[in-house]
């Protein structure tokens, strides 16, 4: 009986997207694929209601919600790109910190397209380090990036003796962070515009389904005539130079570049793109789950803050949603 | 066979250290035939299709491809030569959807030389190709857009094989590619095989299986401990002949 309306179908030629749709909702991940999305309505919701005399649903404040996601989201695309390909970047944190140190270097007396170029180039050095040691002398990227993100941050920390350089430049600030189109802030646009990248890289491009494939079976990967260590080494790079990005946006934000910007950013990127449906171990990535991730992360942090939590117990909240969107994405990889 | 078989290896010698895993062995494969390739476990049979497929590099002999010989220097050279594998394991892609899975690492793209460049994917052509190329080899899937992962065992098969000869590949070699699957798609999978012959394609088969060896092969080679013991034509042996010469009972030297 299946069968039989199956074969019609196939000779039918190929159904609509919305059959499609339907079908792979019904026998291809489902709700799964959207949980993410519910997550955050629901937890929208809950502090609409709990935190309305906070404040909350304040434009302003939900404008805030934005502008602290948008370095989070930024790097949470690059990090789906290099979870998706199967390795992790632990260095990210650090790249942050270089990269505004160098934009703030540059931008004085170069100007603020120079700074930014300077920026995302020294990151995608980074990843092109950490990419190389990984693939060719073989060793595990955490590892790679862990040593990395030491290196990366005592180079930050020598640049300028722990002082903050100053950029004076209005259309770096302006461009990217402190200023905006309108009432819409420039980092609002450039979530939006990342997060647009990253979809079309993952989803149009051949690259993005060379990631995936090397991420979820490398041998099968390379059996088809992948060069899956290239592929490695530039999900990598995409990694660092978002996190670069990140820092040019942190920069602008606050018009300064700085050794510690980003340095607490790792968990929450990684909580971020896990909630957000990346499998932690390769084969699966959501750019959009991984934006969203990102603003659910601010919000959790913005709506801690408003609820009257202590640094320290925004800690411990943070860490136990980690392990749950952990826990979560194995018992996943396990199902498929 | 008159014309210059479609794929003659000779001589073909393998070692790992000590172990003779192949000991000077010949094979040919001829355009519109299954080829058994038969053994017990460890007499050498996945150590030839992979001397074959360019995943390893035999110690001595000579690979003669449409009668012009040719060192496969590596998977993606061997399919270059028209030669596709299809491993037990190393197959498709799960997270990836039906149509991906066939053009994997052979994706149309759209958007002209830039489009070309940068990868840009024509996912609507290759979404109508791969649905014909299925309905040419009466491979039925219930959605192409669907990720592999979630496809049955023997669609999941059905997928890698039909990926092998989507590109006018004119060999193709299976190892065990009915070995997890139940019995009514343990038939499809033959009668794929079957239809692969139909449209002159050479076929080598590996399995453990002797009802499929009868069922759709025309010729078997018998490996035995790295040496070849047997070349038969299936039409003239029994089931028992064939163990026989597998267990290594009987062998013609």
């Amino acid at each position: 009986m299946i069968r039989k309306s199956i074969s019609k179908q196939a000779s039918a030629g190929l159904p609509s997207p919305a059959e499609a749709w339907i079908d792979r909702y019904r026998h291809d991940g489902g709700l799964r694929r959207y949980v993410v999305y519910l997550a955050f309505a629901l937890i929208l919701a809950t502090f609409s209601i709990i935190l309305h005399d906070d404040g909350f649903l304040s434009s302003s404040n939900l404008l805030n919600i934005g502008r602290q996601a948008a370095p989070i989201a930024v790097m949470a695309v690059g990090m789906a790109f290099a979870l998706a390909a199967g390795e992790i970047d632990l260095s990210v944190g650090s790249v942050v910190a270089l990269s505004s140190l160098v934009a703030a270097e540059i931008v004085g007396n170069h100007g603020f397209l120079a700074g930014a170029l300077a920026a995302l180039g020294t990151s995608a050095l980074v990843g092109i380090v950490n990419g190389f040691i990984t693939v060719k002398v073989r060793i595990p990227s955490f590892l790679v990036t862990l040593g990395m993100l030491g290196i990366i941050s005592g180079i930050a920390r020598n640049w300028n003796d722990l002082q903050s350089l100053p950029i004076r430049n209005d259309r770096f600030s302006g461009i990217f962070g402190a200023g905006g189109l309108g009432p819409v802030s420039s980092l609002l646009i450039w979530i939006i515009v990342v997060g647009a990248l990253g979809h079309i890289a993952l989803h149009h491009l051949r690259w993005g389904r060379h990631v995936l494939s090397t991420g979820a079976d490398r041998d099968a990967a390379s059996a088809a005539g992948i060069n899956t260590a290239r592929v490695k080494i530039s999900a990598l790079v995409v990694s660092a130079i978002a996190a670069g990005f990140a820092g040019i946006l942190l920069a602008g934000r606050l018009s300064i570049g700085r050794h510690d910007l980003g340095e607490d950013y790792l968990l929450t990127v990684i909580a971020a793109v896990v909630i957000g449906g990346t499998n932690l171990f390769g084969g699966r990535a959501s750019v959009f789950g991984a934006v969203t991730g990102a603003l659910i992360m601010a919000m959790l942090n913005n709506g801690l803050i408003l609820m009257g939590l202590e640094v320290a117990d925004q800690l411990i909240a943070r860490g136990v949603i980690i392990i749950l969107a952990v826990a979560l994405s194995m018992r996943e990889a396990k199902e498929t | 066979m008159s014309s210059a078989p479609a794929l003659a290896a000779s001589g073909i010698s393998k070692s790992f250290r000590a172990v003779h895993a192949l000991d000077d062995v010949s094979i040919e494969l001829h355009r519109g035939r299954v080829t058994a390739l038969l053994g017990d476990n460890g007499a050498g049979k996945s150590t030839l299709v992979k001397c074959i497929s360019g995943l390893y590099q035999p110690d001595a002999g000579r690979i003669f491809i449409e009668g012009a010989e040719h060192r496969i220097s590596s998977s993606r050279h061997a399919r270059e030569l028209g030669i596709e594998t299809v491993h037990q394991t190393l197959s498709v892609i799960d997270p990836l959807d039906v149509a991906e899975n066939l053009f994997l690492n052979r994706e149309h793209t759209r958007g002209g030389w830039l489009g070309a460049r940068i990868g840009l994917l024509d996912k609507r052509r290759m979404r109508q190709e791969c649905a014909s190329t299925l309905a040419r080899l009466d491979i039925r899937i219930p959605s192409l857009r669907r990720s592999v992962g979630s496809l049955s065992g023997g669609q999941r098969q059905a997928v890698a094989i039909g990926r092998a000869v989507a590109w006018g590949q004119q060999i193709v070699l299976l190892d065990e590619p009915a070995a997890a699957l139940g019995v009514e798609q343990t038939q499809r999978v033959l009668d794929l095989i079957v239809n692969l012959r139909d449209q002159g394609v050479a076929v080598l088969l590996i399995t453990h299986n002797m009802d499929r060896v009868l069922a759709v092969c025309d010729q078997a080679v018998v490996l035995y401990q790295g040496r070849k013991c047997a070349e038969l034509d299936v039409a003239d042996v029994t089931k028992d002949d064939l163990v026989s010469y597998i267990t290594g009972a009987r062998g013609t030297g």
